[in-house]
C-alpha cells in the first residue's frame, strides 16, 4: 500500500530507492535511517519478527509524521517506508529518507521522523524468540501528545 | 447501528478474529464500543488505559460518536520501526 512517498509493504525494502524520491536537484545531502531486525531483545535469541499494520492510518500516520517535519523543516522531504509480514534477523523492517538543501536538517528530519513513527504509527512486532514468542508492546499511540512530540524533537536536535 | 469492529496484535488474538461487526444503540462513542468489547472479552479489559482508537482509518478520540456503518479500530500499544 502506498500514499505519495510512504510505502506499507510485504516486500524487502531498499535505502536506496527511498532516498530517490525524496532527493532531487535542490538537495544537498539526503540522510537515510535503515531499522533492522536484531538477533537478541531483552536477553532473548530473537529468531524472526512478524510485522502487523493498520495499513491505511499507518500511511496517514507516515503523512503526519512528514508534515509535522515539514513544520520544523520547511525544505526537508521525507518518505517513509515499514515493512510487513515476517522479516528476518538482519532485514530491514524500515527505512527513512529525509532530503534536504543543507545536512544539518536532513539528520535531524530522520532522527525525528523514527521517533515519531516509534510513537504514533499503528505497526506492532510479534517477536518470535528460542522458547516463544511475544508481542512487543511500546507506546500508546496518540498523534497529539505533545510530551512525546517534545519528546522526539529534543532527540532530533540534541 | 452496526459498526465494523477493527482489532490488531494481542487483541486480534484475543478477539479471535481481526473484525468484528456489532450492534450498538443510537449516540454510542468510540468509548461505548470499547467497553463492550471489553465485556465481551475480559482478557482485553487490562488494556483501557493503554489503547487508542481510529474512526474512518483516521485517528479519534474515545468520545467521537460513531454513525451506522462505521469502522471503529482499537490499537494497542505500538511497536513498529
Amino acid at each position: 500500500m502506498a500514499s505519495g512517498m510512504h510505502r506499507v509493504t510485504g516486500n524487502e525494502l531498499d535505502a536506496r530507492a527511498a532516498a530517490q524520491l525524496v532527493a532531487d536537484g535542490t538537495c544537498g545531502a539526503v540522510a537515510t535511517f535503515v531499522g533492522l531486525v536484531r538477533d537478541h531483545n531483552l536477553g532473548r535469541r530473537v529468531r524472526w519478527l512478524e510485522y502487523e499494520a493498520y495499513a491505511p492510518l499507518a500511511l496517514r500516520a507516515f503523512e503526519r509524521i512528514a508534515g509535522e517535519a515539514a513544520a520544523r523543516w520547511p525544505s526537508v522531504r521525507l518518505a517513509v517506508h515499514h515493512r510487513i509480514g515476517r522479516v528476518e534477523i538482519g532485514e530491514a523492517s524500515v527505512v527513512i529518507a529525509a532530503a534536504a538543501p543543507h545536512r544539518a536538517d536532513a539528520f535531524a528530519a530522520c532522527r525525528y521522523a523514527i521517533e515519531r513513527v516509534k510513537q504514533i504509527a499503528p505497526v506492532w512486532k510479534h517477536e518470535h524468540f528460542e522458547g516463544g514468542d511475544v508481542w512487543i508492546e511500546g507506546a500508546t499511540a496518540d498523534p497529539e501528545d505533545d510530551a512525546a512530540r517534545e519528546a522526539a524533537l529534543g532527540r532530533a536536535c540534541s | 447501528m452496526l459498526v465494523t469492529v477493527r482489532l490488531f496484535a494481542r487483541l486480534r488474538e484475543i478477539a479471535g478474529a481481526p473484525e468484528l461487526n456489532r450492534e450498538l444503540p443510537e449516540g454510542a462513542t468510540a468509548r461505548t464500543a470499547w467497553d463492550a468489547l471489553a465485556r465481551e472479552f475480559p482478557d482485553m479489559a487490562p488494556y483501557a488505559a493503554a489503547i487508542s482508537c481510529a474512526v474512518n482509518e483516521d485517528y479519534a478520540r474515545f468520545t467521537t460518536v460513531l454513525q451506522d456503518g462505521d469502522e471503529v479500530a482499537f490499537l494497542p500499544p505500538v511497536s513498529g520501526g
